[in-house]
């Protein structure tokens, strides 16, 4: 045990006199878990569009007044003319041009149709979309309170209510996606390169030829990293309740439970590159194309599954972090227990299992 | 010798594949002997040095190290064997003192023990300045005497040292030599590697490998004497060309 506690010690006089690991083990986390949370988001607040009217009468105005005062678009400019939307566009000011046509509130009342055209800067695919969602639907409740005295024979009321995630903040789905990554590149990174540096300073046949067994070797080189891991986890849920508001509905200590074993089947794919790679720079990349790149795509985190090729979406069976995501989610955000979660838990269990052999049999190979 | 042999070795074999990198060597080291196992590069000393020191098995054949079988009880042999290889491995990001702690810690001594045997080590070899300095911003010289010291901290009978003095100059060399030496005078037993034939005349007896096989052993002075040539230099490349 004392031996063990030595061992212990020296890895971390590693990781706190090297700037790089540092930063990896600490900075990253937080500066993934911001920018993820505040940068990148699917939602869009004050986007900048302009107004051609054609009509300027009662109708549109209110139209007008009722998007300039959403939240999601302010009114940069108003165009007089069709030549105008282009230069508008050309400069990049503005995302989208409402046009109303002539005679806009006349056409309304007597033949009860008049037509606004939303053009859109469609350079940036989701958010031209989204803003045009937007658009539709302030028009769409604008044309329910003009109604509001009529009423029309066949009508089916649509109802949308979104269960989990009211407000559809993009956040609640990145946390854990984020939260997913940091603890694979912690985990599986930081090990497997922590230990092929110690083959590649020699420093490992010294270890193997002391008393220590090769098992606990590397024990102790994981240890330490089973540590800082959960200590990240702890900074990423905390950074997501109080930052984000993000709710955790389930309990604490099966979402503890969860995330350890995540760690461990990180640890172990960590060992496994380890095992198969002879230098430092070989487990980086390893791990950054064979870990980070499949967990950031394949894994659900921002590309949903059920809209893969069929080939890719049996791929993301084996990526462990789809299930983990899966986990995270159903914890923090519907509050499910391990009744809903037992088949995703049993598959990361088995996965790690399975890991743990492949490279104990690997590291036999090698010592033979 | 032959009651005081420390090393036994018969017909170790050593196979990866089709390629035979051991092939079926027998020798005897005795106790507080400089023993020189020489050889060209791949020749493979290192690969039977690794199965003596216990990390790497072997094909076929066997070896006692210490009255210890490799195959069988290789932590017995791990703890009475010292071992430090041509790249000097310590910790380049921990000081003299922190890498003489962990080093010591994990053959299990005690605390008390290791603080002693640090500071008589850091006395010996005069490093009261750098003690406490990262051991990477040290010249490569003063690694290998720290490395050799490291090795000797659990006071092993058998010393094994792969090629302990790869890319220092020839002064550190000498200097080197002469801490072999005193060990030795202290009844340890040096098994060690090299590829510098100069280095083979400070031996012992050594043992030249070429292919796998162990070609000539002897003392230097009877191998120069067998061959009729007046350096171990020449001994060395009077066989390797026979071979081809």
């Amino acid at each position: 045990m004392k031996r063990f506690i030595g061992f212990i010690k020296k890895e971390f006089y590693h990781i706190f006199r090297d700037k790089r690991s540092l930063f990896i083990l600490f900075g990253m986390p937080i500066v993934q878990v911001m920018l993820f949370g505040f940068a990148i988001t699917n939602e869009i607040n004050n986007v900048d569009i302009a107004i051609l009217d054609h009509s300027k009468d009662a109708n549109t105005k209110q139209i007008i007044d009722k998007i300039s005062a959403s939240k999601y678009f302010s009114i940069k400019d108003f165009l007089d003319n069709e030549r105008d939307i282009e230069t508008a566009f050309k400069k990049g000011e503005i995302k989208a041009v409402l046009n109303f046509e002539k005679d806009f509130s006349k056409k309304l009342m007597t033949e009860n149709q008049a037509t606004v055209q939303i053009l859109t800067d469609a350079t940036d695919p989701n958010t031209a979309n989204t803003i045009s969602n937007y658009t539709s639907s302030i028009l769409s409740s604008y044309q329910e309170l003009l109604n509001k005295d009529i009423s029309i024979p066949y009508q089916i009321g649509v109802q949308t209510r979104m269960f989990y995630n009211p407000e559809l903040k993009s956040v609640f789905m990145f946390v854990p996606g984020v939260m997913t990554i940091i603890l694979m590149l912690v985990s599986a990174m930081m090990t497997s390169i922590s230990i092929t540096r110690e083959k590649e300073l020699g420093t490992m046949e010294i270890l193997l030829v002391s008393p220590l067994k090769p098992f606990q070797v590397i024990v102790g080189k994981v240890v330490p990293y089973i540590l800082l891991s959960v200590i990240n986890a702890i900074v990423i849920i905390l950074l997501s309740i109080f930052v984000f508001s993000m709710p955790v509905e389930g309990n604490l200590f099966l979402l503890g439970a969860e995330t350890i074993l995540f760690i461990m089947n990180a640890l172990s794919l960590g060992i496994l590159i380890s095992t198969v790679s002879a230098s430092q720079q070989t487990a980086m990349m390893v791990s950054l194309m064979g870990l980070m790149l499949p967990v950031i795509l394949l894994s659900g985190f921002i590309f949903p599954i059920s809209s893969m090729p069929f080939p890719l979406q049996v791929i993301s069976n084996i990526i462990p972090a789809r299930w983990f995501i899966i986990i995270l989610k159903g914890i923090m955000l519907k509050g499910v227990g391990l009744v809903y979660l037992w088949k995703e838990t049993l598959i990361l269990v088995g996965m790690t299992l399975f890991f743990i052999a492949l490279s104990v049999k690997k590291y036999k190979i090698r010592l033979e | 010798m032959k009651n005081g042999n420390i090393i036994h070795v018969k017909n170790l074999t050593k196979t990866f594949g089709d390629f035979t990198a051991v092939d079926n060597i027998s020798f005897q080291v005795g106790k507080g002997e400089v023993f020189g196992f020489l050889g060209a590069n791949g020749a493979g000393k290192t690969t039977a040095m690794k199965m003596l020191i216990g990390i790497s098995k072997p094909s076929s054949g066997e070896a006692q190290v210490a009255g210890f079988d490799v195959k069988s009880q290789a932590e017995k042999v791990k703890r009475s064997i010292g071992y430090m290889s041509q790249r000097f491995s310590l910790y380049n990001d921990l000081t003299i003192r922190e890498n003489i702690t962990f080093f010591g810690g994990i053959y299990g001594l005690k605390k008390s023990d290791i603080k002693t045997k640090s500071q008589n080590l850091i006395d010996e070899l005069d490093l009261h300045d750098e003690a406490d300095k990262l051991v990477g911003s040290l010249p490569l010289g003063w690694k290998q005497k720290v490395a050799f010291s490291v090795s000797l901290l659990h006071d092993p009978q058998i010393i094994f040292l792969d090629e302990p003095t790869g890319g220092v100059d020839p002064i550190t060399r000498r200097k080197f030599w002469e801490m072999i030496y005193r060990e030795a005078h202290k009844g340890k037993t040096i098994f060690v590697t090299t590829h510098y034939m100069d280095e083979a005349e400070y031996c012992d007896r050594v043992s030249i490998m070429v292919a796998g096989k162990i070609e000539a052993l002897d003392t230097p002075k009877n191998l120069k004497e067998k061959y009729k040539v007046e350096s171990m230099n020449q001994v060395f490349l009077k066989l390797a060309r026979n071979i081809e």
